[in-house]
């Protein structure tokens, strides 16, 4: 790989100029407010987005209209298996111009199944748009259930918001209270074992990646990769839906801290897929 | 010309419909393909000699065939079956398993057998267990784009792309099982979902982050075990394209 965060034309930082949109977004609400973008001006027909039911576990949903894309608003820790509703968002539901969010392993598998789509029938073709998120590692649900439940001491059903900086996990309640932290050292033995053979923090696959790190609070940085993505984005910018600024692209917090991140994980994780390989252990690579 | 050849083997004739649909699409791209046998789709060298008791049809397959796609497992009961795909493995470059009964047998083999129209016929492997087999495509059926993908990636003699497909040869008993024993029980599941959507028997389920499959509904189709991207990634990394 020749760049730490992968190919790409442009890297921006952005935040929606909608209100309702970064009221409850996790940073500046591209991915929401580039599905409700799409969906207003018929660039995307309907959008896979992780929901979060009964107890703050995150569930795909199809959503087809703002008020159910504003209700999916946020990262979610524990995975939303997207991928899963791919086929019916084509089938069932008739789209012929899907959005996908998704972490970096799962744009690798839509991905492979773009390529080869031997069990997706005319799925391929109506894929409208690809969006990463930055991902070091995931929780799987009942690793965070233990960590809210157990360590904040916060009901799941409680939960609002989850969020994780600074070296801590964040857990926000819905009666608005100061959020409960929990120091990272903490879930790290909690973390999904898949995690650590993943080579990819950005979603270096996706049409655009985004994500908080690289850019101040309350923006998130928009890594432009191919020319779908650039002309979504452009798009956005022209209408208005978007406020942009550089990337800094020097200072500590900028540019440096996210290629840091990646060159990171891809470090600590390539010595995990190494001894996976002396240990005998099969890596998918 | 690329000498191409669909062998019609013990199956629905799916992957045949699957990828007669391409047909158009593969003419105007390529103008390259010389469909020289396909007993379904075109009329054959039939030879036709009739004697005082009876008409022999002789339905010969062609020499010096490219790509022969092999749709159906191998009747072993069925020893034109067994005749016919020996004949193909010496006449043709490269055998292509096409669908799932072809790959690993699906349904023709772990269906219970005995019934009729043929209660005799009880023996279905996979072709890769009577010849040797170059790629396998599983799909039940493979989609149309997957079929014009591999006829161009073999075309052009990409076999950074058609690798996954050789390997898959030895899958001969794919099944949701092997989300288990290979993906889930190694610590590789991240539980993205893609088997649940690729199995159309609805077998798989996300359930707390993992797949839970209900295997008396596995046809052994093999389509998870082809899309699950924790078994196998294309180890070309360009292939994925952006």
């Amino acid at each position: 790989m020749t760049k730490p965060v992968g190919e790409y034309i442009s890297i921006i930082a952005a935040r929606s100029t909608d209100k309702e949109i970064l009221e409850r977004s996790q940073d500046g609400g591209i991915v929401t407010a580039a599905y409700i973008y799409g969906l207003e001006n018929g660039l995307l027909d309907g959008a896979i987005v992780a929901d979060t039911t009964k107890g703050f576990k995150p569930v795909p949903k199809i959503a087809r209209t703002r008020a159910e894309i504003l209700s999916a608003r946020g990262t979610k820790y524990s995975l939303s298996p997207n991928m899963s509703v791919v086929k019916d968002a084509v089938k069932e539901y008739a789209l012929e111009k899907v959005g996908f969010v998704g972490t970096p392993c799962q744009i690798i598998a839509m991905r492979k199944m773009m390529q080869y789509p031997a069990a997706f029938r005319q799925t391929a073709g109506n894929i409208g748009l690809i969006i990463g998120i930055f991902c070091m590692e995931n929780f799987p649900y009942n690793a965070m259930k233990t960590l809210i439940e157990q360590y904040a001491r916060i009901d799941m059903d409680d939960v609002l918001k989850t969020d994780i900086g600074k070296g801590k996990l964040f857990v926000y309640k819905k009666d608005g209270s100061e959020p409960v932290t929990i120091p990272i050292k903490e879930t790290v033995p909690f973390e999904q074992k898949s995690c650590h053979i993943c080579m990819d923090y950005t979603s270096e696959y996706a049409d655009f990646s985004t994500g908080s790190v690289g850019t101040p609070d309350g923006w998130s940085t928009v890594i432009i990769r191919n020319q779908r993505g650039k002309d979504f984005i452009d798009k956005m910018i022209a209408a208005g839906k978007l406020e942009t600024q550089p990337v800094d692209m020097e200072g500590k917090l900028g540019m440096p801290l996210l290629e840091k991140l990646s060159v990171d994980k891809k470090t600590k994780n390539a010595k995990e897929i190494e001894h996976r390989i002396e240990m005998g252990l099969p890596v998918p690579y | 010309m690329v000498r191409v050849s669909h062998v019609h083997m013990s199956g629905c004739t799916g992957c045949l419909i699957s990828f007669a649909d391409t047909y158009e699409k593969l003419l105007d791209i390529l103008s390259a393909v010389d469909l020289v046998y396909a007993i379904t789709l075109a009329d054959e060298l039939t030879k036709v000699t009739e004697t005082e008791d009876k008409i022999v049809i002789e339905r010969a397959y062609p020499d010096n065939v490219d790509i022969a796609l092999v749709e159906g497992s191998v009747c072993l009961d069925d020893h034109h079956a067994v005749e016919l795909i020996k004949d193909v493995r010496a006449k043709s470059k490269i055998v292509v398993a096409l669908g799932s009964c072809s790959a690993t047998g699906g349904v023709t083999r772990f269906g219970r057998g005995g019934q009729s129209p043929q209660p005799t016929h009880v023996s279905f492997v996979p072709i890769s267990e009577v010849i040797k087999t170059d790629f396998a495509i599983p799909g039940c059926p493979p989609s149309t784009d997957s079929i014009v993908k591999f006829l161009m990636a073999a075309l052009e003699g990409d076999t950074d792309y058609l690798e996954i497909y050789a390997e898959f040869v030895k899958y001969k008993d794919a099944s949701g099982e092997n989300l288990v024993k290979q993906v889930i029980s190694q610590g590789l599941c991240t539980g993205c979902g893609t088997c649940a959507s690729a199995c159309q028997m609805r077998a798989v389920a996300v359930f707390d982050g993992k797949p839970d499959i209900r295997m008396e509904l596995c046809i052994y189709c093999g389509s998870c075990v082809l899309q699950c991207p924790r078994i196998r990634m294309p180890k070309a990394k360009g292939i994925l394209g952006v």
